[in-house]
């Protein structure tokens, strides 16, 4: 999704930053959470990268004659990008946060802060990312941690064997953020039975602990518009028109950093509207997830079973229908019914605790190749999973003061820390 | 002969090419449909962000037409150039065709009757030409003349006529039926001027140095755009492309009616 997300968000929303925080020894400056979410870290507050890196497109063929539908047509295996050094060197593989793909901008900005510090790279979509779940996932089935985490291995696997002849690897390393932090502890314990990697170190930046948790209160956001989430498409239009009319009227050359930063000084949006944006954002992506997966299974769910679409046929109804759902929906509808089809007597309890963090507790606390970063206002988190990293990783856990989800990621002292957990004199 | 053996040989290839995509339609879906679980009948809500799009159809063809064009023709050469041309180069050609294109900006802020931004184009122009040689630098920006990106489709939304249909041309990309007529004059009145002035008229290799102007604008311009078509994977890439370009387009253009 990356840039046209981007865009819409850039597009949408801006917040008045409430000038400078508490005077921490923590240099990355929004207090707020969802503003931090929002703005990402400001251009001077990140460390000088190279613009442009030389990187090779991977495209694999993870699961050998697999048949794609007509309408995604564009998709040729799954696309992971890899970076990589003339000489021998530890490599990270990098796993995208939901529904992101494997150039999102956040992944770039990681893949060069590895790249410039000496390491290898191969980023990897997120498994609730169409290319994914098209070309990658078995079941095309997203959601599932255990079996997320199996598919990634081979797409892992099947990079690695692509360019395998090509460099010299010291070791291997994973790291992950957002729903790819969490992804990335179930993807080590696996590798501990299959041993093709023996991850020396794993890093989850602003995981969630729990993954009905975190969507909930993601879904949550939505409950600050009028008439909640049902009515998203009202709420859409309403912002959108603040937005145009407040350029139609304010003396703008064009759509440009004068713009929005006048958008946030002026505070066009209030708290709860920004919050019903971040939700909208995230609905967005969830719907190219939802319709990914419907049109790969022949489920019925939003696309009409056995429908053939063709490669013009218009499928916005689609995106209207797969975007007012919740993730919640897809949950009780969708992703449970098909694994409880394959696992007869599992329960919803059961089965939203195999989506978290402490059903593999006992393997996490038996090793400390882990580290986690995340935010003391990262929103997908309560107060209670802050205090259960902590517990289980103890000085591990690096928790910042702020950065709201993943706002802090681009920040230097952050990519700095997340270089130097993985080098390998340490 | 050769040319009706060509011929033969074209047709052959079209008729297959038609039978086998006949198959591929006939043979699908033997199925009976079933409705789905959710339709858009349940929702009592707005439709967002849509955009008039009665030429859908043509559209996402022309959209994967270019796709494909990128792929195999555009991109590669975009590479190619990038590869073996050095980035203060790049810079320097982009910061020249960047100052051609202020003709067109300053022939369409005469035609808007907006006064100040003519001046300042004009006088961008003639600064960058001379003090920043033919475009190469742009000192104009750091003697606080702005630049005010203009066009014949911004135009005619100043007086007032609407986007019209959404339009995918093919190679340029996402456009609007009042922005390809806008295109279309543009490009005429460069053509026009360029042919008045006839730099190389006198060169006796006119033809192949237009050609190759055309062609490195062409190549420029499309290495300044990192846009790549179905990069996001998304499988609404079309939509969300459509409304974000609609939407800009319309937030910029101002209606002169509305001041």
């Amino acid at each position: 999704m990356k840039q046209l997300i981007l865009s819409l968000i850039v597009l949408f929303i801006m917040l008045p930053l409430t000038t400078v925080a508490a005077d921490d020894g923590y240099g990355y400056p929004i207090p707020g959470s969802y503003e931090a979410t929002i703005i990402g870290t400001p251009v001077t507050l990140m460390p000088e990268l190279p613009a442009y890196i030389t990187t090779r497109q991977l495209v694999l063929d993870v699961n050998p004659g697999r048949k794609r539908p007509p309408i995604f047509f564009y998709d040729e295996g799954l696309r992971c990008t890899f970076a990589y050094q003339e000489k021998k060197a530890p490599l990270v593989f990098l796993i995208a946060g939901a529904g992101s793909g494997d150039r999102s901008v956040k992944l770039m900005t990681m893949m060069k802060a590895f790249y410039v510090a000496g390491f290898h790279v191969i980023t990897v979509p997120s498994p609730s990312h169409a290319n994914f779940i098209i070309s990658a996932s078995r079941s095309s089935v997203p959601g599932d941690l255990a079996e997320d985490a199996a598919d990634l291995y081979r797409a892992m696997e099947s990079a690695w064997k692509q360019v395998a002849g090509d460099i010299e690897v010291s070791s291997f390393n994973l790291c992950g953020y957002s729903l790819g932090g969490t992804q990335a502890a179930f993807v080590a314990r696996l590798d501990e039975e299959r041993k093709v990697f023996n991850f020396r170190k794993v890093l989850m930046i602003n995981p969630a602990v729990s993954l009905f948790s975190s969507a909930t209160r993601i879904e949550d956001l939505m409950k600050q518009i009028p008439g909640g989430a049902k009515k998203q498409g009202i709420f859409f239009n309403k912002m959108l028109s603040k937005f145009s009319q407040y350029y139609r009227y304010g003396n703008f050359v064009a759509i440009n950093d004068e713009f929005l930063y006048s958008i946030y000084t002026e505070k066009l949006f209030s708290l709860e509207e920004t919050a019903g944006l971040i939700g909208l954002t995230y609905r967005i992506n969830l719907a190219g997830m939802i319709f990914a997966s419907d049109v790969m299974t022949n489920s019925g769910y939003v696309v009409p079973k056995n429908r053939n679409l063709k490669t013009t046929d218009s499928i916005f109804d689609y995106f209207l229908v797969s975007s007012h759902l919740s993730f919640i929906d897809y949950f009780n509808e969708y992703l449970f019914p098909y694994f409880q089809k394959q696992r007869p007597g599992l329960t919803k309890q059961q089965y939203i605790h195999s989506l978290s963090l402490k059903s593999i507790e006992g393997y996490l606390t038996s090793t400390t190749k882990f580290a986690v970063m995340t935010n003391e206002n990262d929103f997908i988190l309560t107060g209670e999973d802050l205090d259960y990293l902590r517990q289980i990783f103890g000085e591990r856990a690096r928790i910042y003061p702020r950065g709201g989800h993943l706002g802090n990621l681009e920040y230097k002292e952050n990519l700095a820390s997340m270089v130097s957990f993985f080098e390998e004199t340490k | 002969m050769i040319v009706m053996r060509a011929l033969v040989i074209v047709t052959v290839i079209l008729l297959l090419a038609l039978l086998v995509s006949g198959c591929a339609t006939t043979n699908s879906s033997t199925l009976a449909e079933v409705p789905a679980m959710h339709s858009i009948a349940e929702f009592k809500d707005q439709r967002f962000a849509d955009v008039s799009d009665p030429w859908e159809g043509f559209n996402r063809n022309m959209y994967r037409f270019n796709y494909y064009f990128d792929k195999y023709i555009f991109i590669p050469v975009v590479t190619g150039y990038e590869f073996v041309t050095p980035t203060f180069v790049q810079k320097r050609i982009s910061g020249v065709y960047s100052n051609l294109g202020e003709v067109t900006n300053f022939t369409n802020s005469l035609f808007q009757l907006k006064g100040t931004e003519s001046v300042t184009t004009l006088g961008r122009f003639v600064t960058n030409s001379t003090i920043g040689l033919a475009g190469m630098f742009d000192p104009a920006t750091s003697f606080g003349l702005e630049r005010h990106d203009q066009d014949f489709g911004k135009t005619l939304g100043y007086w007032g006529a609407g986007s019209g249909h959404y339009l995918v041309l093919p190679v340029f990309g996402p456009s609007s039926l009042r922005d390809a007529g806008g295109l279309a004059v543009d490009s005429a009145i460069k053509y026009g001027i360029y042919t008045a002035i006839d730099p190389f008229g006198s060169s006796g290799n006119s033809l192949a140095i237009d050609a190759g102007i055309t062609v490195l604008g062409g190549v420029d311009a499309r290495h300044q755009q990192s846009f790549r078509y179905f990069e996001s994977g998304n499988p609404f890439e079309y939509y969300l492309v459509r409304f974000i370009h609609h939407e800009k387009r319309s937030i910029e253009i101002n209606p002169q009616v509305t001041k």
